[in-house]
């Protein structure tokens, strides 16, 4: 079907499912049960999630195919946001124009940067695109202000002309009259399940843009990707030019990051420079390493986990951490000292795992890379991979990608 | 003329920073052949070395004084720094007064530990493994480092003034025949300037004068022989790990006065920096030492306001531009040696 074989029909099928049903799995638990604190079935963190899987979806067919490591994918992210936006001021707040501005934007931006920086490769190729993505946020934050508005970010306004909105066109973002922030609520059991416009819009252009990818994963085209990570030397005694290849596959990962960041600007109309930022660059590679490089469901899968966690673990604070350990003796056990000593044994918990959550999200997630990058290299899929190879008596090679893949990589990127 | 002067003066203080940070991530890939994306956090550590040390010798003993009474009636609290209650109230406002230049000897011993453990401990295991995972790995680290310092001191500023005696500025106009007031320089980054050039020039005259520092330049020249001669070069690059993570610490330590040490001052400085390692060679000490004067001087340049007119914005892009340039035109470097990561 649609050009995939059986195996991978099935596997696009399943994603499909995953996606239809994300409303139901980021929602596990009962409204008003102890444990509805992590259900994360709410209509921004999904929208996120989808969002970011595109991002992640992107990348992958750079870092993960060609093996060059970029540092600089949140300037796309930024320049399809502000193309977006700027869509929505000047011709409607319908949603398409502006997505389709902020994808060709961003692959123009994308085609420039990626023609500059890919004359190098390695740690230097990496240095270019973190030195452009800086400079372009330097560059929104000052003298472009007319078009970025500088810190305060681009808003929609009242008075925006947005000549193709009739009188009485709806003042949101939407598709076609469908309103993005709609939702319908379900109440089922006790469980509250939220069906959001928005959310299915980009759910069902991140399902597009998965089956993009995976039609390149199978491609001629993906082959050459390949040998340019495996061995660029050979790839050029063989008289093939790898440098179109490569620039291809950026301007495509740059084309990704800009739509998921028109989309952004489409589920909130908004745009600030510290999109641009280097470190959001960084989270998205975190994001396709956490789940896999080089994997097809990987950089979904770390998407969506680490946007996820990053909510739960946002919301345990001091209190829940109490409640959660209240088991705990309450008596001091450290007296005699001049320092905290009324505390006991639940404080001394509680000081723990707060240092872990909450305002010390960003630590978890800094350990957690680290631990992925040294000892699981291939991230989440080889993690589970591994585990099925534990219950299988013979193992099959790679799970998703038996043709090109015939044995995993021992490395991140090579 | 004297606008050319300032300028000048203006981008050395940066481009010491620059060049000492340089200077530490160059002899951490000279030697290991690690890219070092926490080298930035090293530096803020230091900075934070400097903020510690503050603190800890300003710890009081709170004491309750009858006679007096503070604005709200109550009777007042006396604070009196335990170093005070030491070492006599004049030696003791001394000594915190001095805390910051006291922070070097404080952080030396504290970043030489850090370094020690950082290679041992993890950046060890990624030697035979390729660069891309090396900048994971220690980016990862740099995160971790820096929501620890988040978390310790909080996300603000944290002012760290240089002793009084040398808080005022110094007026080079005079000096040189200019108006006064025409060059005016602040003599804590005179001090700055002057102890990055003696930090370079002990760590150049270490590699160079003494038996270890020739073992260690052979390492870099040729791992594998060095090993083959008996002489165990893993710990000496250990220890040159220390260094350079010293050489990052002190540079943050005497930096704190500059500019208030923040918990993502590390990852600011680190792009520069990498910017700066790339444009002086990669691998190349003097290049990286060089490149940061130069990179630093041309920044100040670029925020002029003549210049400024004239291209706006450039002061925001003139350092990554000049990179990109660089990287383009002369790949390995102003200094770089052929083939050391020419591709």
């Amino acid at each position: 079907m649609l050009g995939l074989n059986k195996r991978d029909t099935k596997f696009l099928i399943i994603v499909i499912l995953l996606t239809a049903f994300t409303p139901f799995l980021l929602q596990p638990f009962p409204e008003g049960s102890a444990m509805a604190q992590f259900n994360g079935g709410y209509p921004d963190l999904m929208q996120r999630v989808a969002i970011f899987g595109i991002f992640a979806i992107g990348f992958n067919i750079l870092f993960g195919l060609t093996g060059y490591l970029s540092f600089g994918h949140a300037a796309f992210l930024g320049v399809g946001s502000y193309s977006a936006v700027w869509m929505m001021k000047l011709l409607s707040m319908n949603i398409i124009p502006g997505i389709i501005l902020a994808m060709i934007m961003s692959g123009l931006f994308a085609l420039l940067i990626g023609w500059i920086s890919l004359r190098r490769s390695g740690i230097y190729f990496s240095i270019l695109t973190l030195a452009f993505a800086q400079m372009s946020y330097n560059l929104a934050y000052s003298v472009l202000t007319p078009l970025t508005n500088g810190e305060t970010g681009l808003q929609i306004r009242p008075n925006d002309p947005r000549i193709l909105d009739g009188e009485n066109a709806s003042p949101y973002t939407n598709l076609f009259g469908l309103d993005m922030s709609a939702s319908y609520k379900w109440e089922v059991f006790g469980h509250q399940f939220t069906f959001n416009t928005g959310f299915y819009v980009c759910a069902v252009i991140a399902v597009i843009a998965f089956y993009i990818s995976l039609r390149i994963f199978r491609s001629p085209f993906g082959m050459m990707l390949r040998a340019v990570k495996s061995n660029q030397q050979r790839m050029s005694y063989t008289g093939l030019n790898p440098r179109p290849y490569t620039l291809a596959a950026f301007v495509i990962s740059g084309m990704y990051a800009g739509l998921a960041g028109g989309l952004l600007a489409a589920m909130d109309p908004l745009a600030g420079a510290e999109r641009m930022q280097w470190t959001v660059g960084g989270e998205v590679v975190i994001m396709t390493i956490l789940g896999g490089a080089g994997t097809l469901l990987g950089p979904v899968l770390g998407a969506g986990a680490i946007k996820y966690l990053e909510n739960i673990f946002s919301k345990i604070n001091d209190n829940v951490l109490h409640n959660w350990f209240s088991f705990l003796p309450d008596t001091p056990f450290w007296t005699g000292f001049p320092f905290y000593s009324d505390a006991s044994i639940e404080d001394a918990v509680v000081w723990f795992f707060s240092r872990f959550t909450g305002e010390g999200w960003a630590l978890t997630l800094g350990l957690m890379f680290m631990l992925v990058v040294t000892f699981l290299p291939g991230g989440l899929v080889e993690g589970g991979r591994r585990i099925m190879g534990l219950f299988k008596r013979k193992p099959k090679g790679d799970g998703d990608d038996p043709e090109h893949h015939p044995q995993s990589t021992p490395h991140v990127a090579e | 003329m004297d606008q050319i002067l300032l300028q000048i003066l203006n981008g050395l203080d940066k481009g010491s920073a620059y060049a000492l940070i340089a200077l530490g991530l160059t002899l951490i890939f000279g030697t290991l052949g690690v890219v070092n994306f926490a080298h930035g956090a090293l530096f803020m550590i230091g900075a934070f070395c400097a903020v510690t040390l503050q603190k800890l010798l300003s710890y009081s003993t709170v004491t309750i004084d009858p006679t007096k009474t503070d604005f709200l009636g109550n009777p007042a609290k006396i604070k009196t720094p335990y170093v005070e209650a030491w070492f006599g109230p004049e030696m003791g406002a001394a000594i915190i007064d001095w805390s910051v230049p006291l922070a070097i000897l404080f952080s030396i011993p504290i970043m030489i530990l850090i370094g020690f453990i950082m290679e041992r401990g993890l950046i060890k295991h990624f030697y035979n493994r390729p660069h891309a995972d090396q900048i994971l790995v220690t980016f990862g680290l740099a995160i971790v480092l820096q929501e620890i310092i988040k978390q310790k001191f909080g996300a603000n500023p944290i002012p760290t003034p240089a002793p009084d005696a040398f808080r005022g500025s110094f007026d080079f106009g005079v000096l040189l025949g200019f108006d006064p007031n025409a060059i005016i320089y602040p003599y804590w980054r005179i001090i700055y300037f002057v102890f990055s050039l003696v930090v370079i020039s002990s760590v150049f005259a270490f590699l160079r004068f003494t038996t270890f520092g020739m073992v260690v330049r052979a390492g870099m020249a040729d791992r594998e022989t060095v090993g083959l001669l008996g002489i165990n070069i893993d710990k000496r690059f250990t220890i040159m790990f220390g260094i350079a993570a010293a050489v990052a610490g002190v540079a943050g330590v005497m930096y704190a006065p500059i500019n208030s040490p923040n918990y993502h001052m590390g990852m600011d400085f680190l792009v520069l920096s990498f910017v700066v390692v790339v444009v002086g060679g990669m691998g190349s000490l003097p290049g990286a030492v060089l490149a940061g004067f130069l990179l630093g001087i041309l920044e100040s340049f670029a925020s002029m306001n003549e210049i400024k007119q004239f291209l706006p914005g450039i002061d925001q892009i003139i350092i990554y531009l000049t990179a990109i340039v660089i990287l383009l035109v002369r790949p390995r470097g102003l200094m770089g040696k052929r083939g050391v990561m020419e591709e």
